[in-house]
């Protein structure tokens, strides 16, 4: 598997790296991670006339919480995600999430702004995002804006993001209080992409009732969708195991996941639901703990 | 007995050192001065004509040395043929053009050839080649590929059967059925896998214009036969053509054929005048390296209301693909067939094997070959019976099962030696079975779904003799060579026709010896691979090595030691038969002060002045052993799986494996190699599978579709051997290689299948995955 030449470029400043998309944006790819960008290359399926390295830019790489936002940097490594204390006691459901993409070479060298850039339909941070209503923020020579992750992906391998720009931080809302999440990925064998991935979020209030349940899912539809039917029958509620139970089989309503080789729809539509279930009853006992 | 040294001993795999920090030598480590680097263009269309192919854009591509097409190759290289040829079965004369110049049949078929100065712009090159093709109706499914009307792939063949086999062995099958108490049939789908071996395949090619010699260094399992087979296609002589296979990472039977590929950068080194290299993209592999498996099976089974299993009628169709590769025909024949009476006392077995073409990629040899096959039936129809008749599926087991050895098989085969009972109820006390099943049963009131599954096997193994693979139309005998040579200073090398890749025989091999010997291990090494060092050989497949490999080596060491003896006589001024070994140690019995060493012995069979009357000078001895028979390991593995009943994700609790594979030289490697076996069977069982669309494109052409499980998806295989030497070699010795790839198929399906058996399913085709456990039970109107 060999790649068409292509011309690599090294920024060493983001302000260069921007210049260096200004002016080859159409023709250009960023290489991160490269976990997937090499491999399409290698197939000639990527043929990008230039690929940005973008591993100088140390200034993209860091995890802080500022006033009620945490802030992400795209470089940011999986696998600093899934160890940093800052997320695992303020925001859990990222770190869990990380802990569980690929296998730990991937998690070694893959980066957040690359996952979320490449859009895979079965990615695992777009579930946790979408469930955590996070922003990417998007930057070019003309500006910076910020789009809610379920904005910024569109489709299968599509996104927002015009050929000038980069992504250089995640954005996640901080939630406080008793809050409970969990991550349920279900895979034929270790280390691949998700056939179903389910993140929950609740956040009970002084009573117990749930004030936010949040639901986004993987691998069921073009892109991460947030199952609004469940979280609508629970807010509101003292959830119980049963509620759970009732509540996740509307997960899949309204859905029309891929069918492949490894599975058809509708099985996909059916872990929807099991994985809802498991992860909400996680989430629940975790918030309840926190009560 | 004196204490043995080496033999048996826990040593640890010498050549991990190199392959673990990356020193070892395989074909893409090398490059001579001067090599250029070829890439092929593989057929865009699993079946068509090939109008008309322009290759002048790609020629003018700066750094492209040339483009070759069929035409060019058509009348320099013989067509591949298989070597197999299969007695008494009809087998039709198909023909393998080393680049397609007519019609391609398969996807992974050459059409044509780019070299260029590096393999980038040798890919450039290939996007550069117009080919201009008439697409053909394409066949992949075997049993539309027999039915009349079905697109024809080879005029040879023109119903797209490349043979048809039969064996019938014991009472005829109809009356033995008069006779059962009841006759069950069933369907079984044994799906096609893909070898994927860690190291693709690849050749790099080396020819002297004044000598008239070519070199090629090739990833092979058997570089004699790769030489042979390479000289015949090429017209090369023999002696004009060195094939090395130097460090080879796994091939699982894929690397045991000549294929397009080392035939094609032979011809162009001979051609250019330059070395020629081509090594495969992992992609090429998935296309173009033999699969294996891939049969449908229809049979009938007579049986007792006590579960006696009487006999057997087996129709296969066996998926080959779009040629015959090397061994192809002898596999779901042979290998197969012959064993479908496994370690049972089967009355009556008739099977008749199809081998249909199809426009898919070649299938041949893979870990097994044929007796997974066999065995994956055979268990099948022990647990289908129990569950007809309402038994333990061990009790079936334990009322078929062979009582001694030597036994005669009614397929023709007599097993050599083994205690089949005892192994059998050894591996279901080990694996706690009767707890199991309590475990089971309250399980399921709580709703769980646990399943027990056995297998047990017996498989004919060390390919030998040459009498019966000559009979059954195999190309070659099947013997193996050894040279045992010791230098002047005592120490030794050795020398064998065998070709190791990934087993760790550099590391047994010199136990035998040593332990033969009475030598230092580290004063052994061992050669293979290379026809300019080795003799004449067979290689390295059908955990054949060490029994027939090692059996070859012990013997040349004996000889060697016999020679010693003679020479240490003479020195020590003794008779010959006054003279013991001990340890490296000659001396005079009863005389223990009156000794020399094998070194000193060793070095005075070189200054050669103090030799008996009329002995050579040096000290080596060459083998050309052949067997009496072939060897039967066997053994029963059982597994307990635990299915999700959410996800429907099945995880394996337990895998006890117990094996009779005769003398164990190694048990460090021998447990490797059933473990590594173990995983590989598992994986059908649940993770692999090779998917072609109707238009004949491989969709699993890679690891991210091709579910090879990791090492976190694989249990804990808890590994005994159990030690019947076998009469048929001087070691003692059955082999190990495929053991655990033979047993495992079949114990994991039927622990799954019995998980779910209290709801009413009887039998479901590999592999289960949780989706396809899931459709299963939603087809059964199952709410699990």
């Amino acid at each position: 598997m060999y790649p068409p030449s292509f011309k690599l470029l090294v920024p060493q400043s983001l302000d260069e790296a921007l210049k260096m998309l200004a002016e080859h944006g159409g023709e250009a790819k960023l290489l991160a991670g490269g976990h997937s960008l090499i491999p399409l290359m290698k197939l000639r399926l990527a043929r990008p006339a230039y690929v940005i390295y973008l591993g100088k830019l140390k200034e993209l790489s860091y995890i802080r919480e500022e006033g009620d936002t945490i802030r992400v940097g795209a470089l940011t490594t999986h696998s600093e995600i899934e160890s940093s204390e800052l997320l695992r006691e303020r925001c859990p459901l990222l770190a869990e999430t990380a802990s569980k993409i690929g296998d730990r070479q991937v998690r070694n060298m893959g980066t957040i702004g690359g996952s979320i850039a490449h859009a895979d339909p079965a990615a695992d941070y777009p579930a946790a995002l979408v469930a955590l209503e996070a922003e990417v923020v998007l930057k070019s020579v003309n500006g910076e804006r910020a789009v809610k992750v379920s904005d910024f992906i569109k489709g299968p391998y599509i996104t927002d993001i015009d050929p000038q720009e980069l992504i250089t931080e995640i954005r996640i809302p901080v939630v406080n209080g008793a809050v409970g999440s969990s991550y349920e990925k279900l895979v034929f064998r270790a280390s691949d992409f998700a056939i179903v991935g389910v993140a929950a979020l609740i956040v009970l209030g002084k009573d117990g009732t749930a004030e936010r349940v949040r639901v986004g899912m993987t691998g069921v539809a073009e892109g991460p969708v947030r199952a609004q039917g469940v979280e609508e029958e629970l807010e509101g509620k003292k959830i119980t195991e049963e509620d759970i139970d009732k509540a996740s089989k509307k997960a899949s309503e309204g859905l029309n996941p891929p069918s492949d080789i490894r599975a058809s729809s509708e099985y996909r539509k059916a872990m929807a639901e099991a994985l809802t279930r498991r992860a909400l009853i996680k989430a629940l006992s975790e918030a309840k703990k926190k009560a | 007995m004196p204490e043995r040294r080496y033999l048996g001993k826990r040593i640890k795999r010498r050549e991990d050192l190199r392959l673990l920090t990356g020193r070892g030598l395989f074909v893409d480590d090398l490059s001579l001065p001067g090599t250029v680097y070829a890439a092929f263009l593989r057929s865009s269309y699993a079946h068509a004509r090939i109008k008309s192919i322009d290759t002048t854009r790609a020629e003018k591509i700066s750094g492209v040395i040339g483009v070759f097409t069929g035409e060019y190759f058509k009348d320099k290289v013989q067509p591949l043929m298989t070597a197999w040829a299969l007695t008494g079965a009809d087998l039709k004369p198909i023909k393998w053009p080393v680049v397609v110049h007519d019609k391609a049949r398969f996807i992974g078929d050459i059409v044509a050839v780019a070299v260029a100065e590096d393999p980038y712009t040798a890919y450039d090159a290939l996007e550069a080649i117009e080919v201009e093709y008439e697409p053909l109706p394409v066949v992949t499914d075997m049993e539309e590929a027999v039915k009349p009307g079905a697109p024809v792939i080879h005029d040879e063949a023109p119903n797209n059967v490349a043979f048809t086999w039969r064996l019938t062995g014991g009472e005829d099958f109809d009356s033995i059925a008069a006779k059962a108490d009841h006759v069950m049939r069933q369907r079984l789908v044994n799906h096609r896998l893909i070898p994927s071996a860690m190291e693709t395949r690849g050749a790099l090619a080396h020819y002297n214009a004044s000598t008239g010699e070519l070199t090629v260094w090739v990833t092979s399992q058997n570089p004699h036969v790769h030489r042979l087979i390479m000289s015949a296609s090429l017209g090369i002589p023999e002696h004009k053509l060195r094939v090395i296979a130097p460090d080879v990472g796994g091939g699982f039977g894929s690397k045991i054929p000549v294929y397009p590929g080392e035939l094609i950068v032979s011809r162009l080194a001979m051609d250019l005048g330059r070395p020629v290299k081509w090594m495969e993209t992992r992609k090429e592999n998935f296309m173009g390296t033999h699969h294996g498996r891939d049969h449908i099976t229809d049979f009938e089974v007579a049986y007792t209301r006590k579960g006696e299993v009487l006999g057997l009628r087996v129709r296969t169709l066996a998926n080959l693909g779009a040629y015959l590769s090397t061994a192809a025909p002898g596999v779901p024949t042979i290998l197969y067939g012959t064993m479908l009476s496994g370690p049972y006392k089967i009355k009556s077995v008739d099977v008749e094997v199809k081998g249909v073409l199809t426009n898919t990629t070649p299938v041949d040899a893979y870990r097994g070959a044929g007796r997974p096959e066999a065995t994956y039936l055979l268990e099948r129809v022990m647990d289908l019976v129990a569950r007809e008749l309402g038994m333990d599926p061990a009790d079936v087991r334990r009322v078929n099962l062979v009582e001694k050895a030597p036994y005669n098989a009614v397929t023709g085969l007599i097993y050599d030696s083994g205690r089949y009972r005892e192994v059998f109820e050894e591996a279901l006390k080990r694996a706690e079975y009767s707890k199991w099943r309590e475990i089971q049963s309250k399980a399921r009131k709580e709703g769980r779904l646990i399943g027990i599954g056995i297998s047990s096997y017996i498989e004919m193994c060390g390919l030998a003799p040459s009498r019966i693979a000559r009979a059954t139309g195999f190309g070659l005998g099947l013997w193996e060579s050894a040279v045992v040579r010791i230098h002047p200073s005592g120490k030794v090398t050795v020398y064998t026709g065998s070709h190791p890749h990934g087993q760790g025989e550099e590391t047994t091999f010199a136990q035998i010896v040593a332990e033969e010997l009475g030598v230092p291990i580290e004063d052994v090494e061992i050669v293979h691979g290379d026809t300019a060092q080795t003799p004449f050989g067979m290689g390295t497949y059908g955990s054949r090595t060490t029994p027939v490999g090692g059996g070859a080596i012990a013997l040349a060491a004996r000889r060697v030691k016999e020679k010693a003896r003679r020479i240490a006589a003479s020195l020590l001024e003794a008779r010959v038969d006054d003279v013991e070994y001990s340890e490296g140690k000659f001396y005079v019995r009863g005389h223990p002060e009156k000794q020399v060493t094998i070194q000193e012995v060793a070095l005075a069979s070189y200054t050669a002045d103090k030799l008996p009357e009329g002995e050579e000078p040096g000290l080596e001895a060459t083998v050309f052993y052949d067997p009496e028979n072939f060897t039967f390991p066997y053994g029963t593995h059982v597994c307990v799986v635990e299915i999700d009943k959410e996800t429907f994700k099945p995880k394996i609790l337990r895998y006890v494996a117990v094996d009779d594979i005769g003398v164990v030289v190694n048990p460090l490697i021998a447990e490797g190699q059933v473990h590594g076996g173990v995983i590989q069977g598992l994986a059908q069982a649940l993770y692999e599978y090779a998917v072609f669309d109707e238009a004949g494109n491989l969709l699993t052409a890679g690891f991210n579709d091709y579910m090879i499980p990791t090492a976190i998806d694989t249990p804990n295989v808890e590994s005994y051997f159990v030690e019947t030497p076998s009469p048929h070699n001087p070691l003692g010795v059955k082999g190990v290689g495929e053991t655990g790839t033979i047993a495992s198929t079949a114990a994991v399906v039927n622990a799954v299948l019995d998980a779910l058996s209290h709801l009413g399913i009887k039998h479901a085709d590999m592999p289960l995955t949780p989706y396809k456990i899931w459709e299963i039970l939603k087809e059964k109107g199952v709410k699990a």
